[in-house]
């Protein structure tokens, strides 16, 4: 808590190299990145272009085939030794990536516990927690995505905008030093997508290291210092929002741009508008 | 003809025979239970000795009657040296045989579990024994009720059999009480009215729980 915040110290994620296949598909093919403190990266690019399998990876939800991915400078999943590399066992990875947070498309909250509980329960088991202080500490966290009053709701009973910023309270609860968002408002109906935004864009104020892959490029632009596009596997273009939204000239951005703006623009004349 | 006075008269007898058909029955299933997922979460894991040990545990004990296996366990237990008392025996063997089919029972549940939820609690630090006991097996148990709660009702008719190995419960006493009084129609009649009742207040509860589970999911 009292860590300085020095933007040049050590990243909080390095990936160095990764690759990763299914079987012979080659879904990312030599992925270098580096995510530094209190940073907001955006991750775009077309779908299936890799960048939610570069998100799982990162997170350890998928093995990584070849490469390097650094949490705070300990080698995520694996042990190198003499040359190759060995799986480490599942408390490893999981003491490994403790201090890093999980959102989903999908919320994936835990259908048979209230939405307290879903942030309870991994407190009192996983940190080892008693349950008065998990209680406290998970309605705390419930207030501050503004569902406090919403604690002993299922999650069928909540709308999808507000599963998903109980996931957001889920992951914050552990205390993480980066938050990974796995497009955390593709399966939300448009008019819920906003309060999911304004909860993300109110931890990256508060200094919170992201990672979002996303296709909200309005959000990218506003709060992200650095946007990524990912194309076929390989990060394409990369840079402030400035560099990548305006002057990057790469064929494949351009499109990717531009049949999004074509899919978000439905009034004519409003060319104003589009341009972030 | 019919004699309603032998039926008052062996009723306390018979309802104190019927607890231990529940004790029996119930134990047998939690133990079962217990086996049962063990023997499920063996059988979809990767390991391969594990889902060969739960192959071969679900054909046995579901292939071999209970009969037989209850006669194999009360002759077999004392040859290897096993002195338990026949009621332990019994026990025993009906929560494994019951194991075998909650295993299959509860494979259903499991593989009905959306993976994202299974991943979103590794991300959360829980291991893989809390994830099989907090969010696994009560999904699976949501998903599966209805099934579980019918192999408890015919566990309850099953621990019947155990009357052949000596041990004293509902069947057993009222085949006592019948032969020593000439009235087997009265009394097993009262018997079969007993297990009714019991598998109707197992199936009422299981509604309840049910029922329960449906709030957590109605909008």
């Amino acid at each position: 808590m009292a860590e300085e915040k020095t933007p040049n110290s050590r990243p909080i994620i390095d990936v160095r190299g990764v690759w990763k296949r299914f079987g012979s598909a080659e879904v990312l093919k030599g992925i270098d990145l580096q995510i530094k403190k209190s940073e907001v990266t955006c991750i775009i690019g077309p779908s299936g272009s890799g960048k939610s399998t570069l998100l799982r990876c990162i997170a350890f939800l998928e093995e990584y085939s070849e490469g390097e991915i650094y949490i705070e400078g300990e080698l995520l999943g694996f042990s190198l030794e003499n040359g190759g590399r060995r799986r480490v066992s599942d408390a490893e990875v999981d003491r490994v990536r403790r201090n890093v947070g999980f959102v989903f498309q999908q919320f994936n909250l835990w259908p048979h516990m209230s939405a307290l509980e879903n942030v309870a329960m991994p407190l009192k088991l996983s940190r080892g927690m008693a349950r008065e202080e998990a209680a406290r500490r998970a309605r705390a966290m419930l207030e501050k995505v503004g569902l406090g009053h919403r604690a002993q709701a299922y999650p069928s009973q909540l709308s999808g905008g507000q599963q998903q910023r109980v996931g957001i309270a889920r992951a914050l609860a552990m205390e993480p030093h980066i938050m990974l968002f796995d497009e955390p408002t593709s399966a939300l109906d448009p008019e819920l997508v906003g309060e999911v935004l304004q909860v993300m864009r109110d931890l990256a104020s508060e200094g919170m290291t992201m990672a979002v892959v996303t296709h909200e490029m309005g959000f990218a632009a506003q709060v992200a210092d650095t946007v990524m596009f990912i194309d076929h596997g390989i990060i394409a273009a990369s840079g402030s929002p400035n560099e990548v939204f305006r002057e990057n000239a790469n064929p494949r951005l351009r499109q990717f741009l531009q049949n999004y703006f074509e899919r978000n623009v439905f009034w004519q004349g409003s060319e104003g508008a589009a341009a972030p | 003809m019919f004699n309603t006075e032998i039926i008052v008269k062996s009723l306390p007898m018979l309802l104190q025979a019927s607890v231990w058909t529940v004790v029996y029955s119930l134990t047998s299933v939690a133990i079962g239970f217990c086996i049962g997922t063990l023997m499920c979460a063996a059988g979809l894991s990767s390991s391969r000795l594990g889902r060969g040990v739960a192959a071969f545990y679900v054909s046995f004990f579901r292939g071999v009657p209970l009969l037989v296996q209850l006669l194999i366990s009360y002759y077999c237990l004392p040859l290897i040296g096993l002195n338990v008392p026949s009621s332990v025996a019994a026990v025993g063997t009906l929560a494994l045989c019951t194991g075998a089919y909650i295993a299959e029972i509860l494979r259903g549940g499991f593989l009905g579990i959306p993976p994202g939820l299974i991943e979103a609690a590794r991300m959360v630090g829980l291991s893989r024994a809390q994830i099989l006991t907090r969010i696994e097996v009560p999904m699976a148990v949501r998903f599966t009720l209805p099934a579980l709660v019918n192999e408890t009702t015919m566990m309850v008719k099953a621990s019947s059999l155990i009357s052949v190995v000596g041990v004293l419960e509902l069947t057993r006493l009222a085949q006592n009480i019948a032969t020593s009084t000439f009235q087997p129609l009265e009394i097993y009649l009262t018997a079969g009215a007993i297990y009714f009742v019991i598998n109707a207040v197992i199936s009422s509860a299981g509604t309840l729980v049910e029922g329960r589970f449906k709030a957590e999911t109605a909008r």
